[in-house]
């Protein structure tokens, strides 16, 4: 049951490299990255790329086979005809470091801007909340952290220069799910349209596309998020309220 | 001249799975500067794959459940050879630890009164897992990552530095520990896995939390990351390893398709009617039962397949005999030349339910999801094949069981790559909670030998000389082997000689095989590549180069102390000798390095265990005790039957309610699924 594939790989450093041809045996039942560590003890000892888990857990090896951005553990190799060449390349939207593996460092730093989890004044043990009002949390934190919504969003993929004014999915459904956690006492609302870009979205679901957890990124957080910014800055009885004195506001919380 | 850069810290962490960053959460709310060096991104360790849970007695699903009864569940899964005193700050600690995640955000699944849900799983008397769904290793990991993005965003607001006090070295790895003149730990040498570039970080106190050895076998549940270092580095530093031979395989992972080689197959595929069979289409289980077990078992397909629908009138199948049982059929079954395609045997499920393929699907969600996705294989209409597949080591860094202190002044470990808390084999559930309750008092034990230092360590350049030139090494082999075809044989000789089951020729070959491989491994070279200090930069190959040395060694640890163990207890099974001996039972062994430190080799020496202390000794009964004690270790000595107080009936009547509970769990026990 065993194949000779065409693969492309995309070798080189940033700004400086080339897709590079290879020749290389499948077998049966095989997902790309067995094919990429196979070119690796093989034909390519150096070839790098990030991989940990293998089960689609923990969101390490994201890359683009043939233009789709994808989990490599994850796609099998039974989904291309065994004559087609199998084209893998980074992530395009962070820089490349080597080959397969780029600078995802933006994610991190962005992590960082959202003020955390905050859960005022409670104890170790007393907090009580219901399965149906947890959940609505639970959904984005099954997030693996792969970074494919962020690499696919077309507000960063090929802009470069938002990237300094927009989070990304992954950080804005963050801030949903902290909006969303019955026990935070934070309110993010304000931040989430000022320092953090949410109004850049304009829900093309990409990103709820490529989502290998399935989580529904634009429907279950970056549109409610919208809803309750709209809520916090725009809701004219608020407004109104607040003018007479009659509302107090909460305190916005400032990035962090 | 190569060039190294520099760092100083008071604590670094090295590994970056629940064990390190507890412990690094813990060092740095010390008021220690911290580091935490990891060889994945941040957030992306092992522990993101364990599924059940986090084993604490919080009492929310079942209020009898309490410290005593935990304590007990893992003594007895342990076999008796836990570090008694681990098991005790584990079970006493694990509900404060998991109270404390939730106010750091985490979202545990909730019972109807909103507290942590928690439910059964093998081994454990009461349900006593918190949980969130089958993903509660990732959300261990999440809301300790941002419990220290927290800490950060302190210290940006009070210095204007994210990483003014705690600091991530994501993709970094560590080759060695580094000590000074007088044998106390001054710091670690290792490489930035990116560019190559060498870092020595200055730091008086160490803790290890590395994980496990699973990629010194060919098949494994474990990923990459698993290459024994902190168990190796350890011992390099003049560490001592406990009971290395006891290493958990589960009789059921996958073999085929390649993709999935390893990867469990949850027991409750057999629980819910699956069945094993062999190449030959006989469900081989039925040839497989001990006389032990020949009363509670069924005896022929029809009366197995009715115990599912009324277990109360008939017998129960033996694919649901105890883990080492199935292992060790399947391992005859294969050895008989009777396995599957690719050296397992087949599972399944096909028309094996009621309601056909949606009922496979409905009750058994994950694995249809995961077969379908990673292997492209309808569980609904093929077999699986399954093999056992190394999962845990039980062994690990000899500890002080209250601040996780090694017998290197300066060296801490907590987690899997410690050992002790799990005795001969651990319970499913338990694995989270030792994360936190020990991650904890690794960061508060190394916070505190930090505070009662005169003065920092120096770092000797002589020492920092040598890690380098050993790191460079492969690079200076002319014709140097391939690491990867080292690695393979390396792990194929562990996996066919110190595998699951393991008989003293075999075991005596292993070492000898060991022997050859470590000439190999010690030739290993590699190229330089277009990037990074001195092509150094995101190589694989140089990485496994490395990585090589310490999988040896631990192999070596691994192979000898299972030589040595002339009994079978828990994930140690030796065919030449089946019985579990209670004068084995009081000798640990223990690893160490000896020989010429340029080659050294693993010397092991006998070591005794601890005597139980006595009030944790009352908690269990005496006839429960005599199964696993010698008679001169019985309270009371040889000839006392111990007394039952009136104060103590209570407890008495609740361990013989939870000696016949874990009787029934036993078969189910370890379950990480």
């Amino acid at each position: 049951m065993s194949y000779e594939a065409k693969f492309k790989v995309w070798r080189g450093d940033d700004g400086d490299g080339e897709l590079t041809d290879y020749t290389v045996e499948v077998n049966e039942g095989e997902v790309v990255l067995d094919i990429i560590h196979r070119l690796q003890a093989t034909q390519a000892p150096d070839l790098a790329v990030r991989w940990n888990c293998k089960a689609g857990k923990c969101g390490s090896c994201s890359a683009e086979v043939n233009g789709m951005p994808r989990l490599l553990c994850m796609t099998r190799m039974s989904t291309f005809e065994p004559d087609e060449t199998v084209t893998v390349t980074p992530v395009r939207t962070f820089p490349v470091i080597r080959d397969l593996v780029t600078d995802v460092s933006y994610n991190y730093q962005k992590a960082r801007e959202i003020p955390s989890f905050d859960p005022g004044d409670a104890k170790p043990g007393e907090l009580r909340m219901q399965q149906v009002d947890v959940e609505r949390s639970q959904e984005f934190r099954k997030c693996i952290e792969c970074f494919l919504c962020q690499n696919v969003c077309h507000v960063i993929r090929d802009h470069d220069e938002n990237k300094e004014e927009y989070a990304g999915p992954r950080f804005l459904m963050r801030i949903g799910e902290l909006e969303m956690h019955p026990a935070d006492q934070a309110d993010r609302r304000n931040i989430a349209q000022d320092d953090h870009g949410l109004g850049f979205c304009n829900i093309t679901k990409c990103c709820t596309e490529v989502c290998p957890e399935h989580i529904k990124i634009t429907d279950n957080a970056l549109i409610p998020m919208k809803e309750r910014v709209v809520g916090r800055k725009y809701d004219p009885v608020v407004w109104l309220g607040s003018k007479l004195g009659i509302v107090k506001k909460g305190q916005d919380t400032p990035s962090a | 001249m190569t060039e190294i850069e520099r760092h100083s810290y008071d604590v670094v962490v090295i590994g970056a799975g629940g064990a390190g960053l507890r412990a690094a959460i813990e060092a740095r709310l010390q008021g220690k500067k911290t580091a935490i060096i990891s060889k994945s991104l941040f957030g992306k360790a092992h522990t993101v794959m364990a599924e059940g849970g986090a084993a604490a007695a919080m009492g929310n699903v079942n209020a009898n459940d309490n410290w005593m009864v935990h304590f007990r569940d893992t003594m007895r899964g342990g076999k008796f050879m836990n570090s008694w005193r681990m098991a005790e700050l584990h079970a006493k600690e694990a509900p404060e630890r998991i109270w404390e995640l939730e106010l750091w955000g985490a979202l545990f699944d909730r019972t109807k009164e909103g507290k942590i849900s928690q439910r059964n799983f093998g081994g454990h008397e009461y349900p006593r897992l918190a949980h969130v769904g089958d993903r509660t290793g990732l959300e261990l990991i999440r809301t300790a990552q941002q419990k220290i993005v927290a800490l950060q965003q302190e210290d940006h607001a009070e210095h204007g530095d994210y990483e003014a006090n705690l600091k991530v070295w994501a993709e970094t790895t560590v080759t060695r520990l580094l000590k000074d003149a007088d044998g106390k730990i001054c710091g670690v040498f290792g490489y930035v896995r990116e560019t190559g570039k060498f870092v020595v970080f200055e730091a008086p106190a160490v803790v290890l939390a590395t994980g496990g050895i699973g990629k010194a076998f060919k098949v494994t549940s474990n990923s990459w990351e698993y290459t024994g270092d902190g168990h190796a580095l350890a011992l390099l530093a003049g560490g001592t390893l406990l009971n290395m031979e006891f290493v958990q395989f589960h009789p059921t992972g996958m073999v085929w398709p390649p993709s999935v080689k390893g990867i469990l197959v949850t027991e409750s595929v057999r629980g819910d009617r699956g069945v094993l069979r062999n190449s030959e289409g006989d469900r081989f289980m039925f040839d497989y039962i001990p006389e032990v077990f020949k009363e509670q078992y069924a005896t022929s397909p029809e009366e197995g397949d009715r115990w599912y629908d009324d277990p109360d009138n008939n017998k129960r199948p033996p694919e649901l005999l105890p883990r080492d049982e199935v292992a060790r059929a399947i391992n005859s079954e294969v050895k008989a030349g009777r396995g599957s395609p690719h050296g397992g045997v087949f599972l399944t499920v096909v028309d094996r339910m009621p309601g056909g393929a949606a009922e496979i699907v409905k009750r058994l969600p994950s694995m249809y999801h995961q077969f379908k996705e990673l292997a492209d294989v309808d569980i609904t209409k093929e077999a699986m094949e399954v093999g056992p597949t190394c999962h845990y080591v039980m062994g690990g860094v000899e500890v002080d069981p209250d601040t996780g202190a090694a017998l290197v002044p300066g060296l801490f470990a907590a987690g899997e790559v410690s050992g002790g808390m799990h005795g001969s084999n651990r319970l499913g559930g338990n694995s989270l909670s030792d994360l936190l309750v020990f991650g904890r008092r690794a960061g508060l034990g190394a916070s505190e030998y930090v505070d009662g230092l005169e003065a920092r360590p120096a770092v000797p350049e002589d020492v920092v000389a040598a890690a380098t030139t050993e790191a460079l090494a492969p690079f200076e082999r002319e014709d140097g082997e391939n690491p990867y075809a080292v690695h393979a044989e390396l792990q194929q000789t562990m996996n066919t000689l110190v595998g699951i089951i393991r008989k003293e020729g075999e075991l005596e070959e292993a070492i000898a095989a060991l022997g050859k491989l470590r000439e190999r491994v010690a030739n290993v070279g590699v190229d330089p590549v277009a990037v990074g200090d001195g092509g150094r930069g995101y190589h694989p190959g140089w990485h496994l180069a490395l990585d090589l040395r310490n999988m040896l060694l631990v192999s070596e640890a691994v192979a000898k102390a299972a030589l040595e163990r002339q009994e079978s207890r828990g994930g140690h099974t030796r065919d030449d000798h089946p019985g579990m001996s209670a004068e084995w039972r009081k000798i640990n062994l223990v690893c160490s390095l000896a020989g010429d430190p340029s080659a050294p080799h693993v010397e092991l020496r006998r070591q005794p265990l601890t005597p139980m202390r006595t009030d944790l000794l009352e908690l269990f009964e005496n006839d429960e005790l005599k199964k696993y004690l010698t008679a001169e270790e019985l309270p009371g000595g040889p000839a006392g039957e111990a007394e039952t107080g009136e104060a103590e009936a209570d407890e008495a009547e609740a361990a013989a309610g939870s000696g016949a509970t874990a009787a029934g769990a036993a078969e189910n026990e370890e379950g990480d699924r």
